[in-house]
């Protein structure tokens, strides 16, 4: 009885806590409530954008492929393919490491569906483009550069 | 505002090779208008969802570095032909979209 009275109040306390902070703006309604990840996609480099999306120490691995051409005259459309072919892929993220936020596109794998994406990016500058690829539990990572004639962000 | 998309899905042994082409203006925010001066607003594609009969088979975040009309495409393994895959987009506004497309 009392115990379960102690956690009725510990959860009042607790929702009261994070109406402070969203009033604070501490946290954003937006980013305690979407499933869009804002921090890491707003984030200003690869670093903090790779710890929006809970990635640690991610290791070099062969088995990711970037498929992209070495010279984009158009930065603001550039064709990429990521091919993983590590077992139990769950995850894919592709960086474009100059952009002002780095983070392009994160996509979650499920039912059956391959280490593989496909999709266009802008890259704002000749850079490394990294993909990050989660599987079992564990992160693993591959570049490539691409040289960029004309930017593709603003003008 | 929402105009069409294109999917297409076809079968390549066991592996179904599903191609979405989403029509979408995809403004930064940080592009002005060559006329006023104005930064154009963000308006952005942010969430892209994609099921194969019913079963979610991938869930993409879009950043503001995607380009204009973003074209995805992905492989699944293990549907049939005949099989119905879904795509769905909701971008920073609140607009959304959906098209689907019969795997052949």
């Amino acid at each position: 009885m009392n115990a379960l009275r102690r956690n009725v109040l510990k959860g009042a306390a607790g929702a009261g806590a994070v109406a402070i902070a969203v009033a604070a703006g501490l946290l954003k309604p937006t980013q305690a409530m979407a499933a869009w990840n804002k921090a890491a996609f707003e984030a200003k480099s690869v670093g903090d954008a790779m710890k929006g999306l809970d990635v640690v120490g991610p290791i070099d691995s062969k088995e990711i492929t970037i498929k992209m051409p070495d010279i984009a005259e158009n930065g603001a459309v550039v064709p990429v393919e990521v091919t993983s072919s590590i077992a139990g892929t769950t995850g894919i993220a592709i960086f474009a490491e100059k952009n002002g936020t780095p983070l392009v596109g994160s996509y979650s794998l499920s039912g059956g569906a391959e280490g593989f994406i496909s999709t266009r990016i802008k890259v704002a500058q000749t850079s490394f483009v990294r993909a990050v690829v989660n599987a079992g539990g564990k992160s693993y990572t591959a570049t490539k550069e691409v040289k960029v004639t004309v930017g593709g962000c603003g003008g | 505002m929402a105009e069409p998309m294109r999917i297409r899905a076809t079968m390549a042994g066991d592996v179904a090779d599903v191609k979405v082409l989403m029509n979408h203006p995809m403004e930064t925010g940080l592009r002005k208008d060559a006329k006023t001066g104005q930064l154009v607003p963000a308006h952005f594609i942010q969430d892209v969802t994609a099921t194969v009969n019913g079963a979610a088979v991938l869930n993409a975040d879009f950043g503001t570095g995607i380009s204009k009309n973003p074209y995805l495409g992905f492989k699944v393994k293990g549907p049939q032909k005949g099989d119905k895959v879904v795509v769905n987009w909701v971008d920073n506004k609140g607009d959304k979209n959906s098209a689907e497309a019969t795997i052949g």
